[in-house]
């Protein structure tokens, strides 16, 4: 007989349910197997109406985040030998409204990540045959590790603050936006001030720390946040002292 | 400009990963009045070009040359490309990736400031651009984040495209499924871009994603389109054992070695040059991926692979390249195989073996993105121009997805321009796809229902055994009938899930259909084409044989049985067929 391990994974069906409940399921407890992989075990062996999000299993879409044991985890990285002895219990990401089972919805995300122009800003535009803008490995270096985010947004479902206010950019929007801000070809930092210095801005920012904790690719969202504010109160004092200079 | 209703647009794209994004940049900056839909069943930044890792080809430093990359291309694919596509991509390659860059793509770099680039596969100089080991990652993000700015984009996310409407002999637009609601609507478009990716996903071991199902492709093929070269099936030699994990070609092109069970360099055996401490271009670890993937196989006839729980592997060593340069120039591969394999490349081997990874063939297009439908325009993985022939070279498909993006992007922005109207059959057509969709798959059918676990495993045995790295005529035409059976079996399928809410049941039953249908394509193809050539190598042929077989297949859809194969002559410029060699 082979081993098993109990999965108690939350579901919700809006037409039927008014509560979420738990349902158990029991799956064999393999050594390669990750709680993504107990979970299409369920869906293709035990229960086809078991719904989630997954693509790459490999860490990189973003797409499989859940609270596993009540953290924020990607599942596809989560082995299930790292949860013994059971049960496993699998809910979706805190804070987020739940469409159905395992499935959040994740719409205010996307549009926070738009709130913080998320692109190149440049005062002119540089014509591509002119080649490429000059960028030495330690200038890249200033904004490298902000670049690495998945949008995999476990980082909302840990930040307390992101949860009580809808309004807060959060972690992974301000990160993105250093991503841009520090990065030696960009000259928005201005127009994403506006956004950032704001309400729901930096600001909102307990420094709880959750966020690089749980942030499976160490982008660290909370140094990204202090750095900001750091620069951010420089920066608004200059605009007092000096109204008409260029920030 | 006309005024647009909800779901009434110029342009339509089916598919936010590179291709689509890409494409969806070029319409809105070919014409700003275009209204362009992005459609896609998953948020754009989850595609699968997200997983891409070594890099992306083109010409820019000054020691190299457009001809170059050409006739590496061409080798590589075996002489199956069509050279004038391939003479546009080379020279197109170096515009797409310096736009990306200045989209902020964040290229690695020299220490003066320009860009880098690293060998690859098959490549006769060093022309790769990459992103450390994250480069589909990040090229994906940069341009998801870049069409932001775009107004004229509108984004439906997590919309299941189930067919396209055709009308008229013109394709104007989808019928789609929003998931988090289970509406199914017409949306219609004056022209669509299919940029849907491979289909990985109908065989078992893959580096794909699970969203890589082919859907576009069969939407296409059901529609009369024909499906080019399916038989041309790219097996990455290095994918981890189980996961099918991708270890990107970079850790060779970095100077890593491919080891058997001896400790023993063996791709010397197998007419790829002789070992050297450093990577020589177009030798050994650096030839083309077919061959590397087919001398793994004869390695393992001879007994000289390691046997594992998951089949039978060799060993991938890097630990000579030492910490710093595999933190910074694979960092990807070390948080891979530490998280996944539990190993530590820097102190360890990495265990791999050949990983079913690309599609050479897909819908076929014209240079253009045009196919033979009027208003139907394909890009990236799901389509066959043909710059990839019989086998593509590494870090062609990343520059590949941009450059024929972009063309798809302006031929579709062009055709849109012309506002045909649109035919007053479109609202009839998807009413009769809600009800297809609702019968077939909601409806109990009979007292021994099928699962589409069971159909999903017995389709990828068939396609391993059938189509795997080499073929013979009774293992295709047994897959060929299983394939068939499957088709039958899979209309007896009735899923337990019949809620409108997030049906990921009824996505997975949609999919295998898809999938199915793909899959009879690509056996046909095989069968039919008696000869080896590049990752088509079938054992009763063992040679290549340009008399016949200098032409790309094209399978269309029949009724009934297996589709039609017929063929279309490759074209030459100035490259004529030769052999191909590595290592001299």
């Amino acid at each position: 007989m082979e081993t098993t391990i109990t999965l108690e994974v939350q579901r919700y069906l809006p037409e039927k349910d008014t509560e979420p409940y738990f349902q158990e399921y029991k799956v064999p407890l393999r050594k390669k197997w990750v709680v993504l992989d107990a979970l299409n075990y369920i869906k293709d062996n035990i229960d086809g109406t078991l719904s989630y999000r997954w693509s790459c299993r490999m860490g990189v879409c973003g797409s499989c985040g859940m609270m596993v044991n009540d953290k924020p985890v990607l599942t596809c990285a989560t082995f299930l030998e790292e949860c013994l002895p059971g049960p496993i219990r699998v809910a979706p990401l805190s804070y987020f409204d739940v469409i159905r089972d395992l499935v959040v919805n994740t719409d205010g995300f996307m549009d926070k990540l738009k709130r913080v122009k998320p692109w190149l800003i440049t005062d002119q535009v540089k014509p591509v045959p002119e080649g490429e803008y000059r960028q030495t490995p330690e200038q890249k270096a200033e904004y490298d590790q902000y670049s690495m985010c998945i949008n995999c947004m476990l980082c909302y479902a840990a930040c307390p603050v992101a949860g009580l206010e809808p309004e807060f950019v959060g972690p992974a929007a301000i990160a993105l936006a250093q991503r841009y801000n520090y990065d030696s070809r960009d000259e928005g930092r201005k127009q994403r001030n506006e956004e950032l210095l704001g309400e729901g801005g930096i600001y909102s920012c307990t420094l709880v720390g959750e966020c690089s904790e749980v942030c499976p690719k160490a982008v660290d969202p909370a140094g990204a946040i202090q750095r900001y504010k750091v620069s951010g109160a420089a920066e608004w004092w200059k605009s007092v002292v000096v109204p008409w200079g260029d920030t | 400009m006309a005024r647009y209703g909800p779901n009434e647009h110029d342009v339509l794209i089916v598919g936010g990963g590179g291709a689509g994004l890409r494409a969806a940049i070029a319409v809105a900056e070919t014409n700003p009045e275009l209204s362009i839909a992005v459609v896609s069943k998953v948020y754009p930044m989850r595609s699968h070009t997200v997983s891409a890792e070594g890099g992306s080809a083109a010409v820019i430093k000054d020691n190299d040359s457009f001809d170059d990359h050409a006739y590496d291309t061409i080798s590589g694919g075996d002489w199956l490309c069509d050279q004038d596509a391939v003479e546009a991509f080379v020279k197109e390659a170096p515009k797409e990736l310096l736009q990306l860059e200045h989209w902020g793509c964040p290229w690695s770099r020299e220490e003066d400031g320009s860009i880098a680039v690293r060998s690859f596969g098959g490549m006769t100089n060093k022309r790769t651009w990459f992103a450390a080991d994250k480069t589909g990652f990040h090229l994906l993000h940069t341009m998801f984040q870049t069409t932001m700015k775009y107004d004229p984009i509108q984004r439906y996310d997590e919309y299941y495209v189930t067919r396209l409407l055709v009308d008229n002999g013109r394709c104007q637009g989808v019928v789609a499924i929003e998931l988090a609601t289970g509406k199914i609507e017409a949306i219609a478009a004056r022209s669509v871009i299919m940029c849907t990716g491979g289909c990985g996903r109908i065989f078992p071991f893959t580096t794909n994603g699970n969203i890589k199902t082919g859907d576009g492709m069969a939407f296409a093929y059901r529609e009369g389109v024909p499906l080019k070269d399916m038989e041309f099936v790219q097996y990455h030699p290095t994918g981890l054992p189980f996961t099918g994990i991708l270890i990107t070609e970079a850790a060779r092109a970095e100077g890593g070695h491919l080891l058997n069970k001896d400790g023993y360099r063996y791709l010397q055996d197998y007419d790829l040059g002789e070992p050297k401490p450093e990577p020589i271009h177009r030798s050994m670890e650096l030839g083309p991926r077919d061959r590397l993937s087919q001398a793994f196989e004869k390695e393992e006839e001879k007994g000289r692979t390691i046997e594992g729980p998951y089949g039978s592997y060799i060993h991938l060593d890097i630990q000579h390249l030492g910490e710093e340069i595999i933190d910074r120039k694979l960092p990807f591969v070390r948080e891979l195989c530490l998280k996944y394999e539990n190993i530590d490349p820097v102190k360890e081997m990495i265990p791999v073996r050949p990983v079913v990874h690309y599609m050479m063939g897909g819908i076929d297009t014209d240079i253009h993105g045009a196919t033979k439908l009027d208003g139907l325009y394909a890009a990236g993985e799901t389509a066959c121009v043909s710059i990839n022939g019989a086998n593509r070279l590494g870090s062609n498909s990343l520059t590949e997805l941009l450059v024929f993006g972009a063309r798809a992007g302006q031929a579709a922005a062009e055709f849109a321009s012309e506002q045909k109207p649109f035919s007053s059959a479109l609202e009839a057509l998807a009413t009769d796809e809600s009800r297809r969709i609702e019968k077939g798959f909601f409806s109990e059918n009979g007292s021994n229902p099928e699962s589409i676990a069971s159909i999903r495993q017995e389709m990828y045995q068939a396609m391993e055994k059938g189509v795997g790295i080499y073929r013979s005529e009774d293992s295709l035409e047994r897959s060929q009938e299983k394939i068939q059976e499957l088709q039958e079996r899979l209309m007896n399928v009735s899923i337990e899930d019949h809620s409108y809410t997030f049906n990921t049941e009824l996505v997975a039953a949609l999919e295998l259909s898809n999938m199915l249908d793909i899959s009879e394509a690509i056996i046909q193809s095989a069968l039919q084409r008696t000869e080896s050539r590049g990752s088509h190598q079938r054992v009763n042929y063992p040679d290549r044989d340009d008399e016949h077989f200098l032409a790309h297949s094209m399978a269309y859809k029949s009724e009934v049985g297996p589709p039609k194969i017929e063929y279309q002559p490759v074209t030459i410029t100035r490259w004529p067929p030769g052999e191909r060699v590595y290592g001299h």
